[in-house]
């Protein structure tokens, strides 16, 4: 530590504490030239600088300071605010200073991190620490507000995300709301067979899930529903809910489907969703057989019904007196208070036709990953057996890795689970069929527990590995049957042309197509790539900037099983942790009328988007709602008259901090 | 029986509308005759410059100087005016903010004077005489006030003790300023002698402003017919009420006409033109690029709506000069 520049008056006065950060700041900005300076200027009684101050020697130095030479006012010049502005607050709070006398100034991510002259880094240290100086001499005392958290939490996506976090919070005694776009919940995970590298039956792990979201007490699930609006603010959101009709009452219906099998339509005609339309269903259908709810649903826009109004109405004969089937069911809105959310909406899988060149959509035989997990299920539409859609079985089978991951044209970002899976359906195909498998791949990543142990016994078992994007895919001219694939072998180095029968592209994952909109609606973010974006990526993976918001699976970013229930169930203990507190604390910014000079002029009304100012009819005045004011400033910014402000960034702080920042003092 | 105050009043950048709001009182003029002692006022009494000059410094109570500063010799005058008295005080939106002048800040010296003096239709100048500080004729030189590049308010010039708002202050304002001012309870210096709540407060048609008014076109009085009870925001009209100081009575919306800004922003707001242009922008009806681009289209003159009265004043204070200093305005 240097010798303190404590040449000032020793009563009252700012100390400047200026920060090393180990090197991240000293080894940019000259800090003895900057402490030096801040000591010179107005009102500075104490200026230090100190490796980390951040640690508790570094917070008792300042403790200390305010106690012997009686400093009021305390500005560090360090990293970020968002990461230590608390820890400053509380060290000078516990030195009997209102919290809100401290100002950070940001030297590391606004200055030493983004800069490489060290001249300039250490005048522009100067510059900021002076304005810094200026503003907190006229901050005002605050203190932070407390708001109740209410108990019940929604989670937005019934995938494998959102059940884990829905039972997890569900069996901590919380009411949960799931709301689910589908008419079943499961998501993607229901679709596969297996899942890697313990071949687990996805199912069998699965279902177990689903009934037991179906039978909690304490979890309410609505499918074929999706949140239309969020307003509030952290343990109290107002959310609401569009709940679409299925046409067929959930009280009611016991789920004995004799009404599909009573259906004027005796064939299943419908290209099946759940089974990537390999097969058929009816316009009245049960997603799969293990779907919760065990509710059938009528597709409308298939339904004789709907569409003639002349349907025999075979359906309503059967089931009879349970009278479960209304075909004048209403679309519902509901509306629901909760405290905190959770967000688990999944993720597309990418469209293969976005390469024309590996003939997606062309070549009838060749598939996605998705539609051969259907194919090798036993519960899809060839019961498990691997049938072309010619109805030849294969005899040789190409997998080709990385289709709209880790490629300049369609995605830049490795999708982190297409390798495994591939491992897992060359291991199924050699299983249930006599068929060669050949693997193209880029790199192999297997980095997770037991993957590598499974690429080996995938190899072991006889699957051919070539090291090389495809570069082509058309059907071989001397059998019009067969499709060749043209790679080069990197590790061979030649161009080698593999003649198979069936073709699987191994899809990359990409954010949901209006995941944008969802952003929007729950006031998040995304990152690049157009998934999500956690706070932190390191010390808050499962929060948003949004408090009270939190993200699981693959919403978030490509993920496998495991990893997505891990998240989800710490976006659960992150819920949780807020509940259980029952109050959150936030800042005291918010805004305020000045009463006596507003003119009534109503521009703030309708901007503010927290609904938090209404014109007070008796006295023609603006007043705003503390409780619901987030101070994100917007009034403050509009009042035509200035005459609303905000604590900590009223008009005189700010100015303070430009003039300091522009005046050579 | 005590001295009279003696006061003066002097006239610099403006368009003279602000001496006629003295004489605007009406009878009440008569109340300020006798009430005070008028010891300078060259547009309606013979003084002349020496006369000032003989006075003692700070023997004048108050000085009214009305009009923006554009030439040396206003410059001049505020400096002697402002040792003279011991009360300046600002009168009307040139003195005050720049006013209608300081809009010349959008241009400079040489476009002006080539403008005004060379190609405006009406100039007749077959030698190209344009202004300059000296002249010689018939053997004489003479020297004559220098242009500035940049016009000011008058407190950019010397120090202000108050503001009269106005374009020009209407009898009211002015006669509740004079009284303030002779009712010995001074208020804190720098203030601005008018009521500091913008106009809304006081317009009848407060009522009649939606609350949730949404902005899909702006329309200029001439292109409609204005209803005369209705909000002029809600009509689409660009109305700077909400933006400006009241204490006018509305006079321009009982006139049917909107509010332009001339008694300038409230005390807690440096720069009027900012603040109305943040609060529309806040109130435009869409939230795309190319809609909110066609909603803003429909304001042909953005700088001459917002900031009519008030670009010296503001922070912007003028468009910025290539080369030439801001700060040090030279007279030649």
């Amino acid at each position: 530590m240097d010798p303190a520049n404590t040449n000032k008056a020793s009563t009252g006065g700012t100390g400047v504490y200026v920060c090393h950060c180990g090197t991240n700041i000293a080894g940019i900005v000259d800090v003895h030239v900057v402490v030096e300076y801040a000591a010179t200027l107005p009102s500075v009684a104490i200026a230090r600088d100190y490796k980390y101050l951040c640690s508790t020697p570094g917070q008792e130095l300042i403790k200390q300071d305010i106690h012997e030479h009686g400093i009021d006012r305390v500005v560090v010049a360090a990293c970020s605010p968002c990461l230590h502005e608390k820890t400053f607050r509380k060290a000078i709070a516990d030195a009997g200073l209102n919290p809100y006398f401290v100002q950070i100034v940001n030297l590391r991510e606004h200055d030493s991190w983004v800069h490489t002259d060290h001249t300039a880094a250490t005048q522009k240290a100067m510059d900021l620490i002076r304005a810094a100086v200026r503003r907190v001499r006229i901050h005002k005392p605050l203190n932070p507000k407390r708001v109740s958290v209410h108990p019940d939490v929604l989670v937005v996506g019934g995938g494998i995300a959102g059940i884990h976090a829905a039972l997890t919070l569900a069996d901590a005694g919380k009411h949960v709301y799931l709301v689910e776009r589908d008419a079943t919940i499961g998501g993607h995970m229901a679709m596969f067979d297996k899942t890697f590298p313990t071949l687990d039956c996805a199912a069998c792990i699965l279902t177990p899930k689903m009934t037991a979201v179906q039978a909690h007490p304490k979890i309410t699930l609505w499918t074929l529903s999706e949140v239309t609006q969020v307003d509030g603010y952290v343990g109290n959101y107002k959310v609401t809910v569009k709940r679409k009709p299925r046409f067929v009452l959930e009280d009611a219906c016991v789920g004995c489907m004799e009404c599909i099998e009573a259906c004027v339509y005796k064939q299943a005609k419908v290209p099946d969703e759940f089974n990537m339309y390999l097969g058929k269903r009816k316009p009245i259908y049960i997603p799969f057989p293990q779907a919760v709810p065990q509710v059938v649903v009528i597709d409308p826009e298939t339904c004789i019904e709907f569409k003639s109004g002349k349907c025999k109405k075979t359906c309503v004969e059967v089931c009879a007196d349970r009278k479960a089937i209304d075909f004048h069911q209403p679309e519902k809105i509901e509306t629901i208070d909760v405290g905190t959310i959770i967000l688990a909406t999944g993720f597309y899988t990418f469209n293969a036709k976005r390469i024309p060149y590996y003939g997606y959509g062309t070549y009838p035989n060749v598939y996605t990953a998705l539609e051969v997990e259907r194919l090798v299920n036993s519960a899809g539409p060839t019961g498990g057996e691997i049938v072309l859609r010619d109805g030849r079985r294969p005899k040789a089978v190409g997998i080709v890795h990385c289709v709209g991951s880790r490629d300049e044209n369609t995605n830049r970002y490795c999708s982190r689970v297409c390798c495994m899976y591939s491992l897992k359906l060359a291991h199924l195909i050699k299983e249930r069929s006599e068929a060669e498998v050949f693997n193209f791949y880029i790199d192999m990543r297997t980095p997770g527990k037991g993957f590598e142990e499974f690429y080996n016994r995938v190899a072991e078992e006889g699957t051919h590995f070539i090291r090389g994007r495809v570069a082509d895919i058309y059907p071989d001219p001397q059998d019009q049957g067969r499709l060749l694939m043209c790679a080069e072998d990197t590790l061979m180095g030649v161009i080698c042309k593999v003649p198979v029968d069936m073709v699987i592209l191994a899809t990359g994952l990409e954010p949901q197509p209006d995941a944008q909109e969802i952003r929007r609606r729950f006031h998040i973010t995304c990152s690049m790539e157009g998934f999500f974006l956690e706070r932190h990526p390191k010390l808050a993976p499962v929060s948003t900037f949004t408090d009270g918001v939190f993200l699981a699976g693959c919403c978030q970013g490509p993920k496998d099983i495991p990893d997505t229930v891990a998240q989800a169930g710490a976006a659960a203990a992150e819920a949780l942790a807020l509940i259980d507190a029952g109050y959150v604390e936030q800042e005291p910014y918010t805004a305020s009328v000045l009463e006596e000079e507003c003119s009534g002029c109503k521009t703030c009304i309708p901007i503010c988007p927290y609904q938090a100012i209404t014109l007070l009819e008796d006295k023609k005045k603006a007043n705003i709602n503390e409780v619901l004011c987030k101070g994100c400033g917007t009034c403050v910014a509009a009042c035509p008259s200035g005459s609303i402000q905000q604590n900590f960034f009223e008009d005189q702080e700010i100015f303070a901090e430009i003039e300091g920042l522009l005046s050579y003092a | 029986m005590a001295e009279k105050p003696k006061v003066a009043f002097y006239w610099c950048a403006s368009c003279g509308g602000c001496e006629e709001a003295v004489v605007d009182l009406a009878e009440a003029i008569l109340d300020v005759i006798a009430a005070v002692e008028i010891v300078f006022w060259p547009v309606a009494m013979d003084f002349k410059r020496k006369d000032l000059e003989a006075m003692p410094d700070g023997s004048i109570s108050a000085t009214f100087l009305n009009g923006a500063i554009r030439t040396t010799e206003q410059a001049e005058m505020a400096h002697l005016l402002r040792g003279k008295s011991k009360l300046l005080v600002a009168l009307g939106s040139c003195s005050h903010l720049g006013g209608i002048p300081g809009l010349a800040n959008l241009f400079d010296r040489e476009s002006l004077f080539k403008a005004v003096y060379l190609e405006s239709p009406s100039t007749v100048n077959f030698e190209a005489t344009l202004p300059t500080a000296r002249h010689k004729d018939d053997g004489h030189e003479v020297e004559l006030p220098g242009f500035y590049n940049t016009v000011r308010p008058l407190d950019q010039v010397v120090d202000v003790d108050y503001y009269i708002p106005g374009c020009p202050p209407t009898p009211r304002i002015f006669r509740t300023a004079l009284q303030t001012l002779l009712g010995g309870e001074l208020p804190p210096k720098g203030s601005v002698l008018a009521p500091d709540r913008a106009l809304c407060d006081e317009c009848p048609r407060r009522d009649t402003k939606p609350e949730h008014l949404s902005i899909t076109e702006f329309k200029r009085p001439q292109q409609v017919l204005i209803d005369e009870e209705k909000c002029l925001l809600a009509q689409g009209l660009l109305c700077m009420g909400p933006a400006t100081r009241g204490g006018c009575e509305a006079l321009c919306i009982n006139g049917n006409m909107p509010c332009t800004g001339c008694c300038g922003p409230t005390s807690r707001v440096r720069d009027q033109g900012g603040k109305i242009l943040s609060s529309l922008a806040s109130l435009v009806d869409s939230k795309e690029d190319a809609e909110i681009d066609r909603i803003l289209a429909t304001i042909p003159d953005p700088v001459g709506s917002f900031y009519r009265y008030s670009l010296p004043g503001s922070l912007l204070r003028r468009k910025k000069l290539d080369g030439a200093s801001v700060q040090a305005p030279t007279p030649t």
